[in-house]
């Protein structure tokens, strides 16, 4: 019997690059579920799915959803209470 | 080559829905972990807008009058696959000695995905929970112990891994509905994203 396979948070860096501006691949990311705060390229990426999903490595709900449609993106950040973004010294 | 032959070949078929391609595999989707659930603890839970609970045990479900549909299938990514093979209970059967005054249902599973649709599209011998694929038990990666089976929707209203139905008087959108796909999903008015 298979596993569902996932990948690592690093994939979303393409995806939500039409998305942010920003570069999320240093972000980091509050779970709204257990209040784990970790990179969010830490985060479990499921992909064969609809959408992409991805979940909190420590309690496995979902942090963030992005659905890509022909000319539309969506994404449900409702389980990331928040992103910790690096910026520069203002 | 004959063209004329080719096209009468085609017409032989019935056609798919707009946007779909024939696949002859079964592909695995899941937005997480499978969950794996015993049915020992199985319990299926039909829930009316009064708080009114209908439930059955693994033991008491299988004894249910059995159906085996052989239908089509259409999943929002495109694929479609012809006659498969379930077995399971019509919602017709668990529905019977349900009181209730609503229109929508929110269908839960275990692992937590959710889906809506009308309850008017799980009567009328549309709608199954089937425990069994093609003559044997239903593997858990595609939903097993029991699953919903909604063949006249896109796939991703026939919950894997179902636990309940919630009745209510209004609509409530489920794990894809609120991340931008469709309400209702209709493959034959390609009804993938909403709005659509």
């Amino acid at each position: 019997m298979t596993e569902m396979s996932y990948l690592d948070g690093n994939m979303l860096d393409g995806p939500l690059r039409e998305v942010f501006a920003v570069d999320l691949s240093g972000a980091t990311g509050r779970c709204a579920s257990c209040g784990t705060t970790g990179p969010m390229a830490g985060l479990r990426v499921y992909t064969h799915a609809p959408g992409l999903v991805a979940r909190c490595p420590s309690c496995a709900e979902v942090m963030l959803r992005l659905v890509r449609g022909p000319d539309r993106t969506w994404l449900d950040l409702r389980g990331t209470t928040y992103l910790q973004v690096p910026t520069p010294p203002g | 080559m004959s063209p004329g032959f080719q096209g009468r070949r085609r017409s032989a078929e019935p056609a798919l829905p707009p946007g779909q391609y024939l696949t002859e595999d079964f592909p695995v989707l899941s937005a997480g972990p499978t969950p794996r659930v015993r049915p020992d603890v199985w319990e299926f839970v039909v829930a009316t807008e009064t708080g009114a609970e209908h439930r059955w045990t693994w033991a008491e479900f299988t004894a249910l009058p059995q159906e085996t549909p052989t239908v089509d299938i259409h999943c929002v990514t495109r694929w479609s696959k012809r006659g498969t093979t379930w077995q399971g209970v019509s919602l017709d059967v668990l529905l019977d000695g349900v009181d209730t005054g609503a229109s929508y249902a929110l269908v839960h599973s275990y692992g937590g995905y959710t889906t809506n649709l009308p309850l008017a599209d799980l009567r009328g011998g549309r709608a199954w929970v089937v425990h069994g694929y093609d003559g044997r038990d239903l593997p858990a990666e595609h939903g097993g112990p029991a699953r919903l089976l909604v063949p006249h929707l896109y796939l991703w209203k026939s919950a894997k891994w179902v636990r309940g139905i919630r009745l209510g008087t209004t609509d409530e959108p489920g794990f894809w509905e609120t991340a931008g796909y469709h309400d209702y999903g209709d493959p034959w008015r390609e009804q993938r994203y909403a709005g659509d």
